[in-house]
């Protein structure tokens, strides 16, 4: 804090008639910003019409605070930008839910078929991640395409959203089904990690498409005609999963930069 | 409304054009929307007129980095934003206004316009202010915590603008604002324009030369992506002849331009 101004000066600076050189009305206002007691030695050297003149005026400002709109009370408005997201993934993620409960009770049923729930496994958040980014199902898109936000960190925030439900659910139904709980839940995250690193090259929708439909293609198709499980799935196999994991999702975060922009791919 | 003015936003600017395009080639799908467009916009409201198909949309597409250019340079407030670049620093400063603007329909105006204040990063503290002041720009501040289904097209439009400016950008992308506007609000809409463009680059995609004469202070023109004209409304007037259609000498100035264009196209 500088010293404080001459009183004599403040006199001064208070009337309007009195002459004052520039420089010394500077100093005296940025001292006045910061010192209420110099402020009140201000308000006491202003003539009386000044001080009617101010005494109207916070009497209408008063007035119109009390008149005027209410202000808005502050909510936690970091909930609202997900509740959209909630609304529109509800249905995909109850059938997937409801697809892995069918498996787990399919299992219980059938003993002489391989284990349904570790063969949906890999595609159970397939269809939760392609409706979180897809152009179609958020009409918000262009507009969020173009703001610094948008990105890979979005869609991984979504894809989290996502596996939030996913995952659980696949816990619960491998420990219903009495299967490793590391051969279902890495190749969940293998193949959303897959979907993201396919999806910055032909968008997360299409990817999320092929990937699943190559899934049910190779590996589950032979495998409920054989009634063996395959290979990919035994015991042992934990590891691959893992490093694959690890490296599509370093792969991934190396292509950010294709999520930045609208594509016509999503 | 007062606000205080931060020491990086009196800084001088060290490029000489907000908007930079050379050579501009952009694609709608397969087609080549914009084809080797030289732009250069400075402060002030610029008005983007053409025909339909010129590749006005696609234009305000790219500029607002919603889309990768397929060639050319283009840059934004001094910095390259065509290849790999970073774009996020570029999109701080951006307001964009697409001309079909989706929204999620159980949002209040509020909510709306404070998620795309968050999604373009603006500090936490700053947000409720800004998104207030806004909203109260555009005029709907009776109608801020009315949900976006039940605003009215004109409304909607207005709702748009106040996510574009929400951020004080620095360019500002229109496209089509005043579609669905009433003449009332078509006059409060042009005052606010001449407004925003007094420290900031404002590009306003429209179909209505009125509005362009009357509230810009530059006229561009594109057809069939590439620049036709770039001049003053005052100059745009003079353009036209008698013989030239249009109801308004600013009419006949664009409809002049045009067949010019057309006529030296088809040499």
């Amino acid at each position: 804090m500088t010293t404080h101004p001459n009183p004599t000066v403040i006199t001064r600076y208070a009337d309007p008639a009195a002459d004052l050189d520039e420089v010394t009305v500077w100093a005296v206002e940025v001292h006045l910003e910061g010192c209420a007691d110099c402020r009140a030695l201000v308000a006491g050297s202003t003539a009386d019409d000044t001080r009617a003149l101010l005494a109207r005026v916070a009497a209408g400002i008063d007035d119109g605070i009390t008149t005027g709109p209410a202000p808005e009370r502050r909510r936690s408005w970091s909930a609202t930008p997900q509740r959209w997201l909630v609304w529109h993934l509800v249905p995909w993620l109850t059938m997937t839910v409801g697809v892995l409960a069918c498996a787990v009770l399919l299992q219980a049923l059938t003993p002489g078929l391989p284990s349904l729930v570790s063969l949906l496994a890999p595609v159970a958040p397939l269809p939760g991640v392609a409706i979180a980014w897809s152009r179609r199902h958020d009409p918000a898109w262009e507009l969020i395409a173009g703001t610094p936000a948008a990105g890979l960190t979005m869609l991984l925030r979504r894809t989290a959203a996502v596996l939030a439900v996913v995952v659980p659910a696949l816990a619960l139904a491998s420990d219903r089904a009495g299967i490793s709980l590391a051969l279902t839940l890495l190749p969940c995250l293998a193949f959303t990690a897959a979907t993201i690193a396919l999806g910055a090259f032909v968008g997360v929708r299409r990817a999320a498409l092929g990937l699943g439909t190559a899934w049910a293609l190779a590996v589950i198709m032979p495998a409920v005609v054989t009634a063996e499980l395959p290979v990919v799935l035994r015991a042992g196999s934990s590891p691959g999963w893992a490093l694959l994991t690890l490296t599509l999702a370093g792969f991934a975060l190396l292509r950010a930069d294709n999520f930045r922009r609208l594509s016509s791919h999503n | 409304m007062m606000r205080t003015v931060s020491a990086d936003e009196t800084a001088p600017t060290t490029h000489p054009w907000a908007v930079h395009a050379e050579e501009l080639r952009v694609r709608a799908g397969r087609h080549l929307a914009v084809d080797g467009l030289d732009l250069a916009l400075g402060t002030g409201v610029h008005g983007l007129l053409g025909p339909n198909g010129a590749g006005k949309t696609t234009l305000m597409r790219a500029l607002a980095t919603v889309v990768k250019p397929a060639g050319g340079r283009l840059t934004l407030l001094g910095e390259a934003v065509d290849g790999r670049a970073d774009l996020r620093r570029v999109r701080r400063g951006l307001g964009y206004l697409p001309q079909q603007f989706g929204f999620y329909p159980r949002f209040t105006v509020r909510e709306f316009v404070e998620y795309m204040a968050w999604l373009k990063e603006m500090p936490k503290a700053a947000v409720p202010g800004a998104v207030q002041r806004a909203i109260d720009r555009v005029g709907l501040t009776a109608k801020a915590g009315a949900r976006m289904k039940t605003l009215s097209g004109g409304m909607l439009r207005r709702a748009g603008i106040a996510q574009a400016i929400v951020n004080d950008p620095a360019v500002l992308l229109l496209d089509e604002p005043t579609v669905g506007l009433d003449p009332e609000q078509r006059l409060d809409f042009r005052e606010l324009l001449r407004d925003l463009g007094v420290d900031s680059c404002v590009l306003v995609s429209t179909h209505l030369v009125e509005d362009v004469v009357v509230a810009c202070t530059d006229v561009v023109l594109i057809n069939e992506g590439r620049l036709v004209y770039q001049g003053t409304p005052d100059d745009l007037v003079t353009r036209g002849g008698q013989g030239d259609a249009g109801d308004s000498a600013a009419e006949r100035g664009y409809s002049a331009l045009l067949r010019r264009h057309r006529a030296e196209a088809g040499r």
